[in-house]
């Protein structure tokens, strides 16, 4: 078994997992290329037709190709698709890219699924977060709780052990699951392209840019590349951590070494 | 098969505070070019700002601190790259209110580093973590008595705390792997064997990991498949799961224990695929010849090669709820895919973690960080193996109120 299938396989279970536990399931589909792994994973586990609904948090500023590619193949996996929306939101004038951020950010997305959450009485949700996307992740677990207003108390986290997956769940609260937690960007994309899996166009250099990540049109900026082919993405990726830290701010992060060592008795 | 494609080796490093983990890891991602150039420049930057040498640990703790701080990184997962594989380092906090995190962490590995100082020999830490490790079933262990370089680098004196430590390890039931003298700090049988000890022979730290196997269950071994849940798909009725030992082909007699029932494989399925045979770690779908009633937490196995059923498990289990354990309490035990009510008869061998001291040698309840061993009646009869030939159903965990309590691991009456 390689590295890819062994992925694979774990993650595949923990859906399986997630399914015999909870039957108000559902998976949340950004239409990016982790969700769309994650989609993938979820018809694996149940032979092609995934039995709970795919989620889609539309803010109204997605770019134009998400929605044709979410719509497109939305219909040709045969998905149970909702599309969340916070219809009040936008009847009260909340845009995005108009409102600051964090209001549209958690207006049109985390109040949307909330919204969506409690009119369907979901009690879990399949997400695609990975470790290697954010320092804090590290700390996340496979299955893991929500209360009612969304908070991770990732201080007070239940163990997991192995492969025993299991979280409680009650009238309050709801169950994040996370089958690509152990996956990185670069697996993604190995994956991605193992599989024949379609992805928006939008991660292929044009003219010299292209989008690393998708979001909302009015936040979402492209990078600098020639990427253009998925192999020249996972080269680029490989290549890109000295670039990526270089456009971090020098002085703060000498700053915050600083403070570190102060920290530790130095100076 | 090239290195990407390789499975990576998880692996944990453990040990006392202070004895030198952040240098060690520090010193190992240096050594083996896994760190970027700028992230390492960064420190030396500021290392000769302050007027001091260069240290491996603040790479490490430069890093840890970014991630508490939620910034966004790439290296929340470490990683780094031997001529042989890749290995991740798994996050297992040290300290005694982390030790759900500690216990988290280090069953998802399949290797551990302890690290112990060569001056001060084995600590309150050392000896938590050396039991953990050994009550997960974690055998792959390398013990680095770090800090050579403050001894002088003598012969003696690694002798001497080797000698205690193995003393101390034997009473728990580990027998590492190799014990390897070192400096974390200078580099010593780090990567590359060290010309200050010509007295130690050994393999460096590098070259022991790259001798560990991965510890999953092996396509030779007796088959084992838990059921996880049975789908319907169109017409036919799918038993799905993940083969936890052996291989498992088109056309093999089974037996579903523990209702001893028995068909045959007409197929093996995954999706748009029927497949000839599955092994070890493989998810996938049956169908029999004939229509069994199967429930999930049934086991196949090959008709000549049965697991034992039984309803009076014996574990060593560690306890991780606030709420203690008391005799005759009643739980719920989770092996493989297996579920069953619990009564638990006896409580003994209660040992405090942090000291491992005993208790009690018999005892009516079971604190927090502590362990013991106990006897527990099932409810129902369930399916076990020996943790070291079929791990998922030689271990379990222990519920109560929906809450993983505790983890153990079964062994013999």
């Amino acid at each position: 078994m390689n590295h890819l299938d062994e992925l694979e396989n774990k993650s595949i279970y923990i859906i399986r997992e997630a399914y015999n536990q909870f039957k108000k399931i559902a998976v949340l589909w950004s239409i990016g290329k982790d969700s769309t792994t994650l989609i993938q994973l979820c018809r694996k586990a149940f032979m092609g037709k995934i039995p709970f609904p795919a989620i889609h948090i539309d803010t109204k500023a997605k770019f134009e190709e998400m929605y044709k590619f979410r719509d497109k193949w939305a219909k040709k996996w045969n998905l149970n698709l909702i599309i969340a929306v916070n219809e009040e939101a936008l009847a009260r004038g909340v845009r995005c890219g108009k409102s600051n951020s964090f209001d549209c950010c958690n207006e049109l997305k985390t109040n949307a699924l909330k919204q969506c959450m409690a009119k369907h009485h979901f009690k879990a949700l399949i997400l695609g977060i990975r470790r290697d996307e954010h320092g804090i992740r590290a700390k996340e677990r496979v299955f893991s709780p929500r209360d009612q207003k969304f908070t991770w108390d990732y201080k007070n986290q239940p163990p997991e052990l192995w492969n025993q997956y299991r979280s409680v769940s009650d009238d309050e609260t709801h169950v994040r699951i996370h089958p690509l937690l152990h996956w990185t960007e670069i697996d993604v994309w190995e994956y991605v392209k193992r599989e024949k899996l379609p992805v928006n166009e939008l991660y292929f250099a044009k003219n010299g840019y292209r989008y690393r990540s998708l979001g909302c049109k009015p936040n979402t900026k492209p990078i600098k590349s020639n990427a253009d082919t998925i192999d020249k993405i996972i080269e680029e990726i490989k290549n890109s951590k000295v670039s990526e830290r270089a456009g971090r701010s020098q002085d703060k992060e000498a700053a915050y070494v600083m403070q570190r060592l102060r920290k530790l008795g130095y100076m | 098969m090239n290195d990407q494609e390789k499975p990576k080796l998880n692996i944990v490093f453990v040990g006392h505070v202070d004895h030198g983990k952040s240098t060690l890891i520090g010193r190992i991602l240096f050594d083996t070019n896994s760190l970027p150039e700028q992230k390492i420049s960064e420190v030396k930057t500021i290392c000769e700002q302050q007027g001091r040498p260069f240290e491996f640990a603040f790479l490490m703790d430069h890093m840890v601190e970014e991630r508490e701080q939620n910034i966004t990184i790439d290296t929340a997962q470490i990683f780094f790259k031997t001529k042989s594989r890749d290995y991740v380092i798994i996050d297992a906090p040290g300290h005694v209110e982390f030790t759900k995190n500690m216990i988290t962490g280090a069953s998802q590995a399949e290797a551990a580093i302890l690290i112990v100082d060569a001056n001060e020999g084995v600590q309150e830490q050392t000896k938590r973590h050396a039991k953990f490790l050994s009550l997960l079933g974690l055998n792959q262990v390398i013990v680095v008595l770090n800090k050579m370089d403050q001894i002088k680098y003598k012969e003696e004196r690694f002798k001497e705390v080797e000698k205690n430590l193995q003393d101390f390890l034997g009473k728990i039931d580990i027998s590492p792997s190799f014990i390897i003298p070192i400096s974390a700090f200078e580099g010593d049988n780090v990567t590359k064997l060290s010309d200050k000890m010509p007295w130690y022979q050994g393999k460096t730290i590098i070259d022991a990991l790259d001798t560990f196997k991965q510890t999953k269950g092996t396509a030779e071994q007796s088959l084992r498949f838990p059921v996880q849940d049975l789908y319907k798909v169109g017409d036919k009725r799918i038993i799905v799961g993940q083969v936890a030992s052996g291989t498992i082909r088109k056309g093999d007699e089974v037996v579903f224990s523990p209702k001893n029932t028995q068909s045959k494989i007409k197929t093996i399925e995954k999706l748009d695929q029927q497949l000839e045979e599955a092994v070890t770690g493989e998810n996938i779908g049956l169908t029999l010849e004939d229509p069994l009633f199967i429930d999930r937490g049934d086991i196949a196995s090959l008709a000549n090669d049965l697991p034992k059923t039984t309803t009076k498990i014996k574990g060593n289990i560690f306890w991780m709820s606030k709420k203690p354990l008391s005799l005759n309490d009643s739980l719920t035990l989770q092996c493989a895919t297996q579920e069953t009510g619990i009564t638990i008869k006896k409580i003994t061998n209660r040992i405090d973690s942090s000291t491992l001291e005993i208790v009690a040698d018999e005892s009516n309840e079971l604190k927090i960080t502590e362990i013991a061993t106990v006897t527990i009646q099932t409810d129902n009869e369930i399916v076990i193996d020996n943790f070291n030939e079929v791990p998922e159903l030689g271990r379990f965990t222990l519920i109560r109120d929906g809450a993983v309590v505790a983890g153990g691991i079964i062994i013999k009456e």
